[in-house]
């Protein structure tokens, strides 16, 4: 009982605060701006408004459309469902499993972009152009940073590739893990379409990646993608927040604290980085999400010879 | 060509009427040294004489057999000699097209064309310039080229305008403006007045811009009537017009800050424009202005008080607004943004005859403020902000220095206001068969208002030039070979008026 209850607790736990997550980054974005902001809990009272409203399907759609949202959300849940949660593996978990986490996202991807294709809008066949451009550059460095870390950590699945450190200390591994760490974060940045990648507050379309593919989306189905973005979101967190305990070699109820609290502080330091800096010309995305290859590779490589 | 100073009237006979050939030659070769076309109409139905009321001409059937007969008037500006030249020629129904030899005149020609049905033979691309409906916009072929088209109506609590992106990828290779959809009739409202109405289609003509059209429309006025405004009048009236400056620059600075996602000056410069409409509201209990200018003088004054409350708010603001623009030209990532996007070569911008800061971000020193001055400009030289760039850094640069020296004119003037009283409203009773044109540079650049009374002294024809007039065709060549997704920035970069164009 007590084992299936600590299996489902990170999944819980990513259901339930994902969008306070989201909450923080904006809260954090409106302190910079010398603005109030919205509360922090504004999210859930959005998906719960969005739920109420009936949906408005373009004629020019066909099912495709009305079964990407089901699709995403029901992609981004099982996706979460390995994220482990400090020393709780998640409810699945077998070897190789970050492969298959990772082409889950990459289904999600796929439902959306066929999805705005489907609207025959030229602003959305635009922003499945630049989405599917910068998914394809992020892959790699998706799956270096996770091939550096397995092989730190000698174990390929994801709660493995993550939590390989309880027993070592930061000194054993070094830097390959920080590197990870910040390929990751770039990767976070970009892959949940936040500035500099992205600007999810603008109501400028030529200028939308991720905003445009899902300007025809309403009601539930918006709630669907909005609740799927923000799981995203929490997924990289948590990721990321895996890592930093793991260099620390904090464990036991500790790290699961200990988690929270850099998830939280990520969601802020991703806040601070929207304040302080513009967007990127779309030309130079990719020159950034590369950087998150290099980091990767570098990773890999220190890996390979230390 | 009648030369004249700006702000002054004169019988219409005072204006040359020349054969074409040398009205197209006369324009030419003024334009060729540094001269630029202020305004350029057909008034309808003029020729050999016969001005008649305004009653009278709409009353014409608009589409009449017969053929048709106008008199061109071209209003140049000669900013080397600080003078208007005036001249005129008299056309049937086609004359040959000045746009060839004058790429400025192109859109004043087909303006033309749209409002009289006068064809100028021989235009390069002959369409109407407000009611672009059902129209074929221009269209790429090809394996990779795409359309996209945006508007008229926008994401954004933005005016209604259609723009047409003819893309290779993410390339724009070509850009069609289709505006039009705020059209109503202001300048055949016009005519027949000036009324009790008049004023108010003036400070709504470009809602942002109310000083600067309520301003050049006074100035007209005060021409026909020979009134001079007492000097207190011209300077409220000065510094009204500096304030709409610094509000608007101010807010633009702010939402280019937004159209890069740099949140800190975006909401910074938000709040202050409110500030200086703020200022603005505390002189006339309006924030655009409303009622300040009247012709004659000024209908509210500025106190000892008042002035020093202004001044003393006023310096906080620049001291903030000045902090919140600095973090902009502190941050490379803003920088790598406005540099090198939205390019304007200087021969582009002069060729098609752009005004207000848009030219100046090209390195022209034009500025309507020191080439023909009038009211507190004769006084106060406002030095002229230029940057030689011609790229959305340069249009960002031209506007923090311009807010920056409107404040400190508007400090100096409110520091020494001039005794007197703030007029009286002038008569609205003009003379007969005159003509008066005012240039005022308004935020966004030169305001040109034209005025020609008919043989009661009402308006016959009205012909008022938002400097957006001049400047869209500037945006949609500054976008050739740009990103489409910077089309935002460099949109925002110009901020032209869509209702100012549409009239």
């Amino acid at each position: 009982m007590n084992d299936i209850l600590a299996k489902l607790l990170p999944l819980v736990v990513a259901l339930v605060f994902a969008p306070l997550a989201m909450g923080i980054i904006q809260k954090v974005k409106a302190f910079f701006a010398g603005r109030k902001g919205f509360p922090v809990f504004q999210m859930y009272r959005d998906l719960y408004k969005l739920m109420h409203k009936g949906i408005v399907y373009s004629r020019s759609t066909t099912w495709v459309f009305r079964l990407a949202p089901l699709l995403v959300l029901a992609v981004s849940l099982i996706a979460v469902a390995w994220l482990p949660l400090g020393g709780l593996r998640g409810l699945f978990s077998f070897q190789g499993g970050f492969i298959f986490v990772a082409y889950l996202f990459g289904l999600a991807r796929f439902a959306t972009l066929l999805a705005s294709l489907d609207t025959a809008s030229a602003f959305e066949g635009m922003g499945a152009n630049r989405e599917a451009l910068f998914a394809i550059l992020a892959e790699p460095a998706t799956l270096l940073a996770f091939a550096a870390l397995i092989l730190t950590s000698g174990n390929s699945s994801l709660w493995g590739a993550i939590s390989w450190g309880q027993e070592s200390s930061f000194a054993e591994f070094g830097v390959v893990p920080l590197l990870a760490l910040v390929s990751f974060f770039i990767l976070a940045l970009s892959e949940n379409s936040r500035i500099p990648v992205d600007d999810p507050t603008t109501h400028l379309e030529l200028t939308m990646i991720h905003e445009v593919m899902i300007l025809d989306n309403s009601g539930p189905d918006l709630a669907y993608i909005e609740y799927a973005s923000a799981l995203k979101v929490w997924f990289y967190l948590v990721l990321m927040a895996n890592i930093i305990t793991a260099i620390f070699s904090i464990s036991g109820w500790a790290q699961i604290l200990a988690m929270f609290g850099f998830a939280f502080l990520l969601a802020g330091i991703i806040g601070v980085v929207e304040s302080s800096i513009a967007r990127l010309r779309m030309k130079k995305v990719p020159d950034f999400i590369g950087s998150a290859v290099a980091f990767a590779l570098l990773a890999l490589v220190l890996e390979g010879i230390l | 060509m009648k030369l004249f100073t700006n702000g002054s009237a004169m019988s219409v006979e005072d204006i040359p009427v020349v054969d074409f050939e040398f009205f197209a030659r006369s324009i030419a070769e003024a334009v060729k040294s540094g001269a630029s076309i202020v305004a350029l109409f057909a008034v309808p139905d003029y020729g050999k004489g016969a001005a008649r009321t305004a009653a009278e001409l709409t009353a014409l059937p608009t589409n009449a057999a017969t053929e048709k007969r106008a008199r061109l008037f071209a209003f140049l500006g000669l900013p080397t000699k600080g003078m208007i030249g005036g001249i005129a020629a008299d056309i049937g129904s086609a004359f040959p097209s000045l746009t060839p030899k004058i790429p400025q005149a192109h859109m004043f020609e087909r303006e033309i064309f749209e409002n009289t049905g006068i064809v100028p033979v021989g235009h390069p691309w002959l369409k109407p310039v407000r009611k672009i409906f059902d129209y074929d916009f221009y269209s790429l072929e090809g394996g990779q080229t795409h359309e996209v088209a945006v508007g008229p109506v926008h994401a954004g609590v933005i005016e209604p305008g259609h723009f047409r992106f003819q893309c290779y990828g993410e390339e724009v290779e070509h850009l069609e403006i289709a505006l039009g959809y705020q059209h109503r009739g202001i300048e055949k409202a016009l005519a027949g007045g000036p009324d009790i109405r008049t004023i108010h289609f003036m400070e709504t003509s470009a809602g942002d811009t109310t000083i600067g059209h309520a301003t050049a429309y006074a100035m007209l006025i005060e021409a026909l009537t020979s009134t001079q405004p007492d000097a207190r009048a011209e300077a409220v009236r000065g510094i009204a017009l500096e304030l709409e400056r610094m509000a608007n620059h101010i807010g633009d600075l702010g939402a280019l800050a937004g159209d890069v996602g740099y949140l800190p000056t975006k909401s910074f410069c938000g709040r202050l424009r409110g500030e200086v409409l703020n200022l603005t509201a505390e002189i006339c209990g309006n924030r655009f202005g409303r009622g300040i200018v009247q012709p004659g003088g000024v209908g509210f004054d500025i106190d000892e008080k008042m002035a020093t409350s202004i001044a003393a708010r006023l310096q906080k603001i620049v001291k903030d607004t000045d902090e919140a623009v600095g973090l902009l030209w502190d941050s490379p990532s803003v920088l790598a943004r406005f540099e090198r996007t939205g390019m304007l070569k200087k021969e582009t911008a002069l060729e098609l005859g752009l005004v207000g800061p848009a030219a100046r971000a090209c390195g022209i020193e034009r500025d309507v403020r020191s080439d023909y001055p009038s009211g507190i400009y004769k006084y106060a030289a406002i030095p002229v902000a230029t940057y030689p760039s011609g790229d959305v850094y340069a249009r960002a640069m031209v506007r923090m220095l311009e807010y920056q020296r409107s404040a400190s004119a508007i400090l100096d003037v409110l520091a020494a206001l001039p005794a007197g009283n703030t007029g009286k409203p002038a008569s609205r009773a003009l003379p007969a068969r005159s003509v008066a044109l005012s240039l005022v540079e308004g935020w966004r650049g030169k305001i040109c208002h034209c005025a020609i009374t008919d043989n009661r002294g009402a308006f016959l024809y009205y012909k008022i030039v938002d400097p957006s007039f001049h400047n869209w065709p500037g945006l949609a060549y500054a976008l050739r070979g740009q990103q489409i997704s910077d089309f935002p920035l460099c949109n925002k970069s110009f901020n032209l008026s869509y209702c100012g164009f549409d009239l």
